[in-house]
């Protein structure tokens, strides 16, 4: 990888910060052609451009799997540190404490979340610390070729015909449970859907957890598998259309009173939620957690802002930090006076 | 200040016999019963009248209810180890009387709760009865505090026999309870209660006498976790992230007051320090490693079950080459094991914890000012060698109670290491984060929202432009760079402390708390068996050079350790020569007690050929007579 980011010549359209989409671009891929996970890059890379989001300032994290590997190919000039398995909220809450003005994307699969990192995500959940928890799901080890996860559905089939009699673990009612403040669900194949959410995410402080259907081609996109491409498509349930107004523009947006929900963000950005004939209300987490339920129930999944507690305070906020990244603290702010070791001695004798 | 010996007399007569400020005094309680408070007082008031003392707790895995042995040594002559013999036993405790009774030496002295009836046991030991629940039910109506007063009265009725001082015993006891006046006044009349007793109904039948000396004036007492908190707040600790385990729970406790009072932002009230209580040691070191990547200097605190859990990650640290800090306060484990016992069960381990070729810096305080020292030291290796590493205390030096010069503010500032600035990067060229630019072993790296080119942190596969790379000749050259890199370190570690005696062809080796039986262990074998030792303590691995020229030096070397494997031993022959590793013996001790003089002196002695009969030591205490590595 590059480490130097580059403009390139002649670049074209720039963004806020004056940026081309070019440079949130990391190096070549090296999943399956058609992975979805690409397609998530791809959506993180037009997230990031159009939000203005400096690469500078974001550190990219990740555990182990093919999901795992795909910070390296968005955002090349940002720093990343790919983990240990299943360890990955643990280094981005040590990050986070160490500079509180970073954003940390972190990007983990079914099995780096849901089995050998369930401990360190209940943890993260439960600490509402600020970072982007993104789940590429596709329910199935696809580097080690492709065994079920935990994600996988009851009665669903490996390509050897083996069926996974063990129910799954819904990563979203999990994390709406456990104290997230932005839980979604969506589809790497509905680009407008993801990419709402991911700006949203950008737009919030505190645990924005993603999981995003994403089939992996090679070991689980066949008939019988309910993390196929196609099976996902015709199972997507969306909770309404998304509209996210980022609080750098003009607000727009013309609805009819009483069609949407509108959800004030952190940094003043807006998302407009249009109801559906069931009046859903994100904020509402008991209507969020039986949505899930009815949804499961129908052979269905929701998909869209789940849950979201905007104002709920982060974990950096809760520690009481100075303002100043802890990382870039002088000497003298760090360690205490000589009168201090001397009171201190003083009092031992 | 001699003993004065007299002629041996029966023990229930009075004794004209003096032995001063040199013995041991043992308190047997029950655990929880708050007898802490008392044992400090006592141990402070020793202290305080200028007499060298160690305090060391004996306590199970529980809350309450188990027995505990708080045991109090005093040495005019500095010797601070753990002694065998008990020459004063304090017994509270119905469970354990008779066995702590019946273990003693002969000649000791036993103060008891009298309705133990403890006098019929031995006819060699002097008894002194103490009805403590009538005393107490004088002292305090409120049976709830009885408890804890009653403990009080065995202090005043010491101070009787011992002829401590009362003034100092007072002030111990406002030192201790400062806060709380009715408490301090509650307990004062129990001391004096104590102390009024044993006035009136006991005669001196004993030898043992504490007389003011003037070998502590200035010192402190303090144990190693509080001296590594204090140390860890001076070294400019930024993240602490950590997980409850016996033995180093207190190092982050004590350090999170520390911080609390002394690292607040003035002006805004806000903490310049971020501490996390994690999920699990898993969780602990990845955020320090985490916290190490983007800048902070951090640190966990753990022991021997904590350390196996960190294990991958200690090993992405290496190979990552990330910094962070990792107090190891060893312990018997795994699991359960025998977590209030002491051990130096972690030294093999810890060097090589993780897979592949990792191989980590260790640090050995043997003293509660190393302590403080090793552990500012520690924050700047970790980032000037952008690594892992590990501070091997144990329990006895960290849960127990030793005195010590009071520590030195830091006279050299903080080293972050080899961090990118802009004029570097101008100086190098181009960044490389893993390019050996100045040829010793160490790169530069870059840090996350320092404006300075980013990179992608991952194990071992990577070149030297941190792209992931599995070409054998990339994976080579990084990992000889990581040993070049541990090569400059091992003139950047602390050096060990030699003592040549030209007239030894023996030398011992040491490390940690068995330090304070080797001082001891050395004396005695000049003074019993005329054997002269050369001893070389060790603070830190890798090791230097300076260890093949000791061993050259001497024609058998006695390596003195906590563990049953000889584990530094094994470290050293993997770095000496064979001829000299053939000159390598050990001396091993491993029953979950601190070392002692007594044992090393005979296990050398009779490694020597020597004749030795064995003390009356408990059965894991009898010397290895079989050196590990012998010709």
């Amino acid at each position: 990888m590059a480490t130097v980011g580059t403009p390139p010549a002649g670049k074209g359209k720039v963004n806020r910060i004056g940026l081309a989409s070019q440079e949130y671009r990391g190096t070549k891929t090296t999943l399956c052609a058609g992975c979805g996970h690409n397609a998530i890059s791809e959506r993180i890379i037009h997230a990031c451009f159009e939000m203005g989001i400096d690469p500078d300032r974001v550190v990219k994290l990740s555990g182990i799997g093919c999901s795992s590997k795909s910070p390296a190919y968005f955002l090349g000039s940002a720093h990343g540190f790919n983990a240990v398995h299943g360890r990955m909220p643990s280094v981005g809450t040590g990050a986070m404490l160490a500079n509180r003005r970073l954003v940390a994307v972190g990007v983990s699969g079914d099995g780096d979340t849901g089995a050998i990192g369930i401990g360190q995500f209940v943890h993260l959940m439960r600490r509402n610390l600020p970072i982007i928890y993104i789940i590429e799901d596709n329910g199935c080890y696809g580097l080690t070729k492709g065994q079920f996860s935990p994600t996988a559905d009851l009665g669903s089939t490996l390509k050897t015909g083996v069926v996974n009699d063990l129910p799954p673990i819904d990563t979203c009612a999990l994390a709406i449970e456990l104290g997230a403040s932005f839980v979604a669900r969506s589809f790497s194949g509905d680009k407008k859907q993801l990419s709402a959410v991911l700006k949203a995410a950008l737009s919030h402080r505190g645990t924005a957890m993603l999981d995003v259907l994403s089939p992996c081609v090679t070991f689980n996109d066949h008939e019988g598998s309910t993390k196929s491409y196609a099976y996902a498509k015709s199972h997507d349930d969306p909770l309404g259309e998304l509209d996210f107004v980022p609080y750098f523009e003009e607000i727009d947006v013309d609805y009819e009173p009483g069609t949407t929900h509108e959800v004030s963000l952190h940094d003043g950005s807006t998302l407009y939620l249009t109801k559906l004939a069931e009046d859903y209300d994100p904020r509402n987490k008991l209507q969020a957690m039986s949505v899930l339920q009815e949804t499961r129930s129908r052979g269905t999944f929701a998909t869209g802002l789940i849950y979201v507690e905007p104002t709920k305070p982060d974990f950096i906020e809760m520690l009481n930090l100075v303002d100043e990244p802890l990382a870039f603290l002088p000497q003298e702010r760090v360690r205490p006076p000589e009168p201090v070791l001397e009171a201190i001695m003083d009092d031992l004798r | 200040m001699a003993p004065e010996v007299a002629v041996q007399e029966a023990p229930s007569q009075p004794t004209t016999r003096r032995i001063v400020n040199d013995f041991s005094i043992q308190v047997a309680t029950v655990n929880g019963s708050g007898s802490q408070t008392a044992n400090l007082v006592l141990l402070r008031s020793i202290f305080r009248m200028g007499i060298p003392v160690s305090g060391k707790n004996l306590f199970p895995s529980n809350i309450a209810g188990l027995p505990t042995w708080y045991t109090i040594r005093a040495n005019r002559d500095g010797y601070i180890a753990r002694k065998q013999d008990i020459d004063f036993l304090v017994a509270m405790n119905a469970q354990t009387a008779q066995e702590d009774v019946v273990s003693l030496g002969p000649g000791a002295a036993v103060v008891y709760d009298e309705p133990l009836n403890l006098a019929t046991l031995r006819d060699d030991l002097t008894f002194y009865p103490v009805p403590f629940d009538k005393l107490v039910a004088g002292v305090c109506r409120d049976a709830k505090l009885r408890r804890l007063v009653r403990n009080m009265i065995y202090d005043g009725v010491l101070a009787s026999l011992l002829k401590i001082d009362r003034a100092e015993m007072e002030r111990a006891l406002e030192k201790q309870l400062g806060r709380k006046p009715k408490a301090v006044a509650l307990n004062r009349e129990a001391l004096d209660v104590g102390f009024a007793y044993a006035e009136q109904h006991f005669e001196k039948r004993d030898p043992y006498l504490v007389e003011p000396m003037d070998a502590t004036a200035g010192q402190v007492l303090i144990d190693g976790n509080a001296a590594a908190a204090i140390g860890a707040m001076m070294a400019g600790v930024t993240v602490v992230t950590w997980y409850p385990i016996t033995p180093s729970s207190s190092l982050c406790e004590t350090l999170i007051d520390y911080l609390r009072q002394h690292r607040i932002d003035k002006d805004s009230g806000k903490a310049t320090f971020a501490v996390v209580q994690a999920e699990d040691e898993i969780a602990a070191i990845g955020m320090a490693i985490g916290a190490g990547w983007a800048g902070a200097r951090s640190m966990t605190s753990t022991s021997g079950p904590g350390v196996s859990l960190m294990s991958e990650f200690a090993g992405l640290g290496h190979y990552a080459e990330v910094p962070a800090v990792i107090f190891d306060v060893q312990r018997v484990g795994p699991s359960t094991g025998l977590p209030t016992r002491t051990a130096q069960g972690d030294v093999l381990s810890t060097a090589f914890l993780s897979h592949g070729d990792t191989r980590h810096m260790m640090l050995f305080p043997s003293s509660v000012e190393e302590c403080y020292t090793m552990a500012i030291e520690a924050f700047d290796l970790a980032e000037r060698f952008q690594t892992p590493v590990f501070v091997m205390t144990d329990l006895d030096l960290g849960m127990n109670t030793w005195m010590s010069q009071p520590f030195r503010y830091p006279e050299k500032p903080l080293d972050r290491g080899k961090v990118l600035d802009a004029e570097t990067l101008d100086r190098i060229g181009k960044f490389g984060r893993y390019r050996d630019v100045d040829g010793d072993g160490i790169p530069y790296r870059s840090v996350p929202g320092d404006s300075m080119p980013a990179y992608f942190c991952r194990g071992s596969g990577h070149n030297e432009w941190a792209q992931y790379s599995e070409r054998p000749d990339d994976y080579r050259k990084n990992i000889d760079r990581l040993r070049s890199k541990l090569e400059t370190a091992r003139n950047w570690l602390p050096a060990p402390v030699v003592t040549i005696n030209r007239k030894a062809s023996i030398g011992v080796i040491a490390y940690g708390t068995t330090h304070w039986a080797v001082v001891e262990s050395r004396d005695q074998l000049v003074n019993e068996e005329d054997v002269q030792t050369s001893y070389y303590r060790v603070c830190a691995y890798p090791f230097r050079d300076a260890l093949t020229s000791f061993v050259e030096r001497h024609d058998r070397v006695y390596v003195i350790e906590q563990n049953r494997d000889a584990q530094m031993l094994s470290l050293m022959k993997l770095d000496l020569a064979p001829e000299l590793a053939g000159r390598l013996r050990s001396v091993l001790h491993y029953s979950g007690h601190p070392i002692d003089a007594r044992t090393i002196t005979e296990s050398i002695l009779i490694q020597e050929g020597y004749r030795v009969e064995t003390t009356r030591a408990e059965p894991s205490d009898v010397p290895q007579s079989a050196g590990v590595g012998g010709e």
